[in-house]
């Protein structure tokens, strides 16, 4: 299991500086200067070229490669060419937005799909089946920014139980802050959770017609302790690919559920941080969300050896 | 007191009958094998004995466990039956174990879903029931995974976990169809042990005749649905009074005579051939270990010579066969057909290759399910520079067609119109189609019913005698070996330990391990003998 780890961690490192690289230079070979954007067309050569060595633009690009990333170990993602704040502390503020939301939506999605993913396989065929099946095509066609629409007419201006956007802030407590992500979790984690409950569902159904399921039913487990004792954990590894999918998405993805709700979080910064051209922020908040995902991917791996023996000692 | 009754069982999936009016009884301590081809319902019985019948079934008829009938036993009664009163043991033990869990585990949940024992006392009697069934825990740990254990070994904790409880009557659906021979004599002498043991019934389902008459106490031939003749074990051999029992002996050890080899050319040269695989690394630093499938193996094939290989599962046969055809790079030594190299440099020579062909084992994966069956025998014709075309070629398809037995109209059909025999027919058509120097039968009859099989060596006999063909045939059975082979080697850890003709091999084995493979193989009781 040691090695198994170590091998993946490498894995993870490499991944992590193949795709530094490869952002840095998509972005370098964008066209548009950032110090002519934030001066204006008329600005005068020098002006330029002294923000430019303010920005640090003017070195080579093996260098500014190297500060960049020497920065982010640091914790240093420089400053923002447009707000002219630190780009780490934009980030961290976003970020206290979108990753207890991403959490808050999986954690749902993962609620909500489980039991209803192994209810289906276990009632194949049947009512309970088709109705859990018809509810997952419906949460899988309808966009979740619908769904997000229909939660703020019923629940915010009907009920009045949530706000209709915005985000208080923790500073409020963890049972305020909750509540205002309340909404828009559940609006991603809809669709997402559909999504899951039909690999669940598929899932179990392969493992069903598997010859150790009959073994089990031989010794004298019920149709139902045969399903939990030895279905559940082997459908796990597909299962556990989608998670892993999903919650990059939902991490980053989430932009028109952030507009529906008017939160500021990661997607919307992104996407302001494009429109302005503020590059410095965009290749960081790239790059943070490709080490969530590989980070994720990693945390996914580990997850399949803890359920699968066969990996551990593979390695 | 009759242990298990079985009256008038009829059975039914979706309305299609599947079982007519199966009768069998088995007392305290016997041995009573069902046997018969695939379709006849043996694996049903076995199966609506256990009440694991799939959707749709509905039975009729009695099946008493001491007396109660277990068709009207509620699901709850039932499951509290399964693994208590009655155990059952499977085909594949390669997959009748759940990987994720330990055999521990396993064979404690037996244990404990029947709150048996205490979780203490129930890991105790898993160790204990481990070490019977030949895993004894100082070598073979509860903690140990299923695939930490070879196909044998897993065998052995399936039927520890059918008999922790002591079953009354113990159910092996061909329990020994999948192991080696020499796997299958041990697991065989195990359950037969058990049986005196536990004073047990065992309800064995096997289509194997020779493994029947060397086991069981009781016979019952059945055929589609129907017992067709029962009796005891030397009484049913000796008077079989069904023609169906009759064929079905005659089927499993049936002989043909091959024509005496021609001529004395080398065909086939092999010379000393290693083929390695590379096994993972142990450290991230380490060299990559070795894993020798093929260690030196060097033999001629003369034409118009048919020759044998045979050896135990994971010997590197398979390896041999696929260096053979070009399919896999070897690490030296040299594979030369018709004096000419199989690999020239490291790439397959294409000039070689099209004077082989293959027959494989699996007569239902190795068809493209899309094409029609006079594009499947064609197949081959991509080998060649100039294929033949039009009037030439509808030819040539008619005449494989017809030399397989099968007519020149089946070439517009699609392979799932065949059955399993007739595949296995068609298979052997494409091979002979671009009259290659040589074929290799790999396992090409293992997956097949008797009466087939017995179709099928005839069909290579005769083609023998028309054709001139060379061969090499792979298989495990040494039965089939025997009679459709006039040489043979015998294969062990990537070694040939023996070669000869295969009469001598047979009759006067040298090496000590064809003694033991041909020690092991169940054999067939002679007619003669027992009606004398």
């Amino acid at each position: 299991m040691l090695r198994y780890t170590l091998k993946r961690l490498i894995s993870l490192l490499v991944s992590l500086a193949v795709a530094s690289v490869v952002i840095f230079t998509v972005i370098e070979v964008a066209p548009g200067d950032p110090a002519s954007f934030m001066l204006g067309v008329n600005a005068q050569e020098d002006t330029l070229a002294a923000l430019r060595a303010e920005l640090g633009l003017d070195g080579s690009r093996i260098q500014r490669y190297f500060n960049w990333v020497g920065g982010m170990v640091a914790g240093d993602f420089g400053t923002s060419y447009t707000y002219r704040t630190p780009v780490s502390q934009m980030i961290a503020d976003r970020l206290w937005v979108s990753l207890p939301l991403a959490l808050y939506a999986l954690t749902l999605s993962t609620l909500i799909a489980f039991p209803a993913g192994i209810y289906a396989a276990a009632r194949r065929g049947k009512p309970g089946d088709l109705a859990v099946m018809g509810a997952t095509q419906l949460g899988i066609a309808v966009p979740n920014f619908w769904f997000a629409m229909m939660l703020v007419l019923i629940f915010a201006i009907n009920l009045r139980w949530f706000n209709a956007g915005g985000f208080v802030g923790w500073g409020e407590g963890l049972w305020a802050g909750l509540r205002s992500l309340t909404l828009p979790a559940v609006a991603l984690a809809l669709p997402q959770a559909a999504i899951l409950a039909r690999v669940m569902r598929s899932a179990l159904l392969d493992i069903l017609g598997e010859d150790f399921m009959r073994t089990a039913r031989a010794k004298g487990l019920s149709r139902r302790q045969a399903l939990w004792r030895h279905g559940v954990r082997n459908a796990l590894i597909p299962v556990l690919t989608i998670i892993g999918l999903q919650f990059s998405f939902l991490l980053a993805g989430s932009i028109i559920i952030e507009q529906v709700f008017y939160l500021p979080g990661l997607g919307r910064l992104v996407f302001q941080a494009i429109s302005a051209r503020d590059l410095i922020v965009v290749e960081s908040v790239v790059m943070l969300l490709v080490f969530a995902v590989i980070t994720v991917n990693f945390l996914v791996d580990l997850a399949y050896a803890a359920v699968d023996p066969r990996l551990r000692s593979r390695s | 007191m009759m242990l298990l009754q079985v009256g008038n069982l009829s059975l039914s999936i979706h309305g299609v009958p599947i079982l007519k009016r199966v009768n069998l009884s088995i007392d305290p301590g016997q041995i009573v094998a069902v046997t018969g081809e695939s379709g006849s319902g043996k694996s049903m019985t076995a199966l609506a004995v256990m009440q694991l019948l799939p959707n749709g079934a509905t039975a009729e008829g009695a099946i008493r466990l001491d007396g109660a009938n277990l068709l009207t036993q509620s699901e709850a009664e039932m499951c509290a039956l399964r693994g208590a009163s009655i155990g059952m043991v499977f085909q594949e033990p390669m997959t009748a174990l759940n990987p994720v869990k330990t055999i521990g585990d396993q064979v404690m949940e037996t244990i404990l879903i029947h709150k048996a024992m205490p979780p203490a006392q129930a890991r105790t009697r898993a160790a204990e029931v481990l070490t019977r069934v030949g895993l004894p825990p100082d070598r073979f740990p509860l903690s140990r995974y299923p695939h930490e254990l070879s196909g044998g070994q897993r065998q052995r904790v399936v039927i520890a976990m059918a008999i922790a409880l002591r079953p009354r009557l113990l159910i092996a659906d061909e329990p020994t169809t999948a192991l080696d021979v020499t796997t299958q004599a041990q697991i065989l002498d195990l359950l037969k042990g058990l049986v005196r043991e536990y004073d047990m019934g065992l309800l064995m389902i096997t289509h194997d005749l020779a493994v029947v008459s060397d086991m069981a106490d009781q016979i019952v031939v059945m055929r589609h649905g129907e017992v067709v003749e029962s009796g005891a074990t030397r009484n049913l051999f000796r008077d079989m009074q069904h023609p169906y029992t009759r064929m079905l002996f005659e089927a499993s050890g049936h002989q043909v005579t091959l024509p005496e080899p021609t001529q004395q050319r080398p065909l086939l040269e092999v010379s000393q051939v290693v083929r390695d695989y590379r096994l993972p690394r142990k450290g991230l630093l380490d060299a990559p270990g070795h894993h020798r499938a093929v260690d030196g193996v060097s033999f001629t094939l003369n034409r118009g010579e048919r020759l044998g290989l045979v050896g135990e599962s994971g010997c590197g046969k398979s390896t041999l066969t696929r260096a053979i055809l070009g399919l896999e790079d070897i690490q030296s030594g040299q594979i030369m057909l018709d004096g000419q190299p199989v690999f020239t440099g490291h790439r397959p020579n294409l000039a070689v290759r099209r004077k082989m062909q293959v027959v494989f084992q699996d007569p239902y994966g190795s068809f493209n399910p899309r094409h029609r069956v006079a594009r499947l025998i064609t197949e081959p014709f991509h080998l060649l520079e100039t294929p033949p075309k039009g009037s030439e070629r509808q030819d040539r398809i008619a005449e494989m067609l017809t030399a397989v037995g099968l007519g020149p109209d089946d070439a517009g059909k699609y392979i799932h119109e065949f059955s399993g025999g007739q595949r296995q027919r068609i298979a052997i058509a494409r091979a002979l189609i671009i009259q290659p120097e040589l074929i290799l039968f790999d396992e090409a009859v293992s997956a097949l019913d008797v009466s087939v099989r017995a179709q099928i060596l005839d069909l290579l006999a005769e083609l023998c005698e028309a054709y001139d063909l060379t061969y090499l045939f792979i298989s495990h059975d040494l039965s089939v070996v025997r009679t459709i082979t006039d040489h043979v080697l015998v294969m062990q850890s990537g070694r040939i330990v023996e070669q000869g003709r295969t009469e001598q091999v047979f009759s006067d084995p040298q090496h000590s391990y064809t003694q033991t493979l041909i020690a092991a193989a169940p054999q067939l009781p002679e007619i003669g003998k027992l009606s004398a």
